[in-house]
């Protein structure tokens, strides 16, 4: 039963880290180019997030709102938050990323890193560095085997939302327009420009996604550990880009996977080694996997065109 | 098919260039006015005129290296011209894009295939039906019922374009696993997809052998008389250049040293020349 319980917590831990993984391999898989700064997005959504709601249940609901009040002002704030995070996502690429296109790959991965410190001393400045308390955005928990098994609705409501955006986003890709863009963009970009594709609309759009799904999983994170501050997103990012690789950069599934067992080895290492070494455990994981099959699990091995 | 379209006599256009005569009534579909690009110090292409009708199957002939397809990368604007005007159907170029110049009536296929080889078939099409299908983002992501209406469109659309080459039941193979022949005619299905006034193929014969390259010949002449446009394409078989071609354009160390018909060409000692070297005096 106690095992049943830290695979669940696994799982759910692990699906926020999917929900992540998938803005770094869209990114890397498009643009080619590892987005640092896909952490700290996270925690800007959160914050949205956070004084969205605390805006609402101040100054909208009532003193004692009803249940669909508080719902819709939930539901209003995590869709700010994606909103807010998408435009984010936007002007990052644009003014950042976008005039080193032809640049080296270092030099970009250089501003990334430059972008996420940027991100998380602005927050500092503008909302200070104390820890703000994240109020979940559902509460409670369920009861199975007569008590013995207790899920989270926090768990289920994640692992839920991941499944659909992990559906939503393998179809968008696989059968609309925009998808078979960046598919083309993926494979060859100046092929897919010779065929009258917009490169930089179709990696907007990439980060624009990536960034919106960086919201809600901004949002998710923080229900689940509700502890918010300027640095909240750095070790989820590190750990989701982490998984990214394990699953296999540039895969969908790939990042799925990869988040998933990431979650389940964390919570299994924490649970039955160590809560201090888990990290450094899952790592230890990481390089063994990548020893092995230096491609990641999903990964398709790419030899260098001469 | 191709008996619709007789023999033509090239005649001159306002610039120093030659048209088709049955296409002397509309204006050319390109016309490059010393157009010319530098590499460095190195002048890859220089004072480059040519002109094409709208129903022209026009060549590009020249030894290795004589810059042919810094030509092909000049109009797509890969490159940027350093001198001189690209008009394609009476619009200059000169601001557009690479996607921009692909949307106002030029597409291509390359020397070495460049399919997107992990997606099928059909999707290699349909990215280049990319920009006649209308619907936005968040109808593809909502699949809203312009999503499906556009989708099915398309795929019938790229259907029909895969059956100018018998690739129908193709459709749903991964693009790498086809046979080699097969990538080729796919790269011009996919080029004409995204609906060219112009079509440039760049050596669309390499690897072929006989067989197919007379099966390609009737195939450039079916494109042009089922689409209605202007075919430029690069080669060095021979055999094909002389037998589909209308006007022939030479290239040598990025200048043109001739222009005219198959036999003009063939007849021209200056060609000769390029090809084979100066005859020694006896």
């Amino acid at each position: 039963m106690e095992f049943l319980s830290y695979l669940i917590t696994g799982i759910s831990l692990g699906s926020i880290y999917a929900i992540i993984a998938l803005g770094y391999t869209m990114v890397y898989g498009i643009a080619k180019m590892l987005n640092f700064a896909h952490g700290d997005v996270i925690m800007v959504g959160g914050y949205v997030a956070f004084y969205a709601t605390s805006f609402a249940s101040s100054s909208l609901l009532g003193e004692d709102p009803t249940t669909a009040a508080t719902a819709l002002a939930t539901v209003g704030s995590v869709l700010l938050a994606m909103v807010v995070c998408t435009v984010l996502g936007i002007v990052i690429e644009g003014l950042a990323y976008r005039p080193l296109r032809q640049a080296g790959s270092l030099a970009v991965l250089i501003t990334a890193i430059g972008v996420s410190y940027f991100l998380q001393n602005a927050v500092q400045l503008l909302f200070g560095a104390a820890p703000k308390n994240f109020t979940p955005v559902v509460s409670g928990q369920l009861q199975l085997l007569g008590g013995r098994l207790r899920i989270s609705y926090v768990a289920l409501l994640t692992v839920a939302v991941c499944i659909v955006i992990m559906v939503g986003l393998t179809t968008f890709i696989g059968k609309s327009k925009m998808g078979k863009a960046m598919r083309a963009c993926s494979e060859d970009r100046g092929a897919a420009q010779l065929m009258g594709i917009n490169v930089n609309s179709t990696i907007s759009m990439t980060f624009a996604i990536g960034s919106a799904l960086a919201a809600v999983a901004g949002v998710l994170l923080c229900s689940y550990s509700p502890v918010l501050q300027p640095t909240t997103g750095s070790m989820p990012g590190i750990k989701a880009f982490t998984a990214a690789v394990f699953g296999g950069i540039g895969s969908i599934p790939g990042a799925f996977l990869g988040g998933l067992l990431l979650g389940i080895i964390e919570s299994m290492a924490q649970a039955y080694i160590s809560t201090q070494l888990s990290n450094a455990i899952l790592f230890a994981v990481l390089i063994v996997v990548l020893l092995v099959k230096p491609s990641g699990l999903l990964g398709k091995y790419m030899p260098e065109k001469v | 098919m191709s008996g619709s379209y007789p023999k033509p006599k090239l005649v001159p256009v306002p610039s120093t260039n030659i048209i088709p005569d049955r296409d002397a009534d509309k204006s050319p579909i390109l016309e490059c006015r010393n157009l010319g690009i530098d590499f460095g110090g190195l002048s890859a292409v220089s004072d480059f005129n040519m002109a094409i009708g709208r129903t022209e199957i026009a060549g590009l002939i020249g030894p290795n290296g004589a810059g042919k397809t810094t030509v092909f990368n000049l109009l797509t604007k890969v490159y940027q011209p350093t001198r001189g005007t690209i008009m394609l159907d009476g619009k200059d170029t000169h601001s557009m894009t690479t996607a921009q110049v692909n949307r106002a009536g030029i597409a291509r296929t390359f020397q070495n295939i460049r399919l997107f080889s992990n997606l099928s078939v059909e999707d290699n099409v349909k990215v280049g039906l990319h920009n006649q299908m209308r619907y936005g983002t968040i109808s593809g992501i909502l699949r809203l019922p312009g999503y499906w209406k556009e989708e099915r469109v398309a795929r019938e659309r790229a259907l029909e374009l895969l059956s100018i080459f018998d690739m129908q039941d193709l459709a749903s193979h991964q693009a790498g696993s086809l046979p080699y022949g097969a990538q080729r005619r796919l790269e011009i299905v996919r080029a004409l997809a995204s609906n060219p006034s112009l079509l440039l193929l760049d050596e669309p014969a390499a690897g072929m052998n006989p067989s197919e390259t007379a099966e390609l010949m009737n195939n450039i002449r079916k494109i042009r008389d089922t689409f209605h446009i202007a075919i430029m394409l690069i080669e060095h078989d021979m055999n094909l250049v002389m037998g589909v071609c209308e006007g022939i354009c030479v290239l040598n160390f990025g200048k043109v040293i001739a222009k005219g018909t198959p036999e003009e060409i063939q007849a021209n000692p200056a060609v000769v020349e390029a090809y084979l070297g100066k005859q020694k005096e006896a």
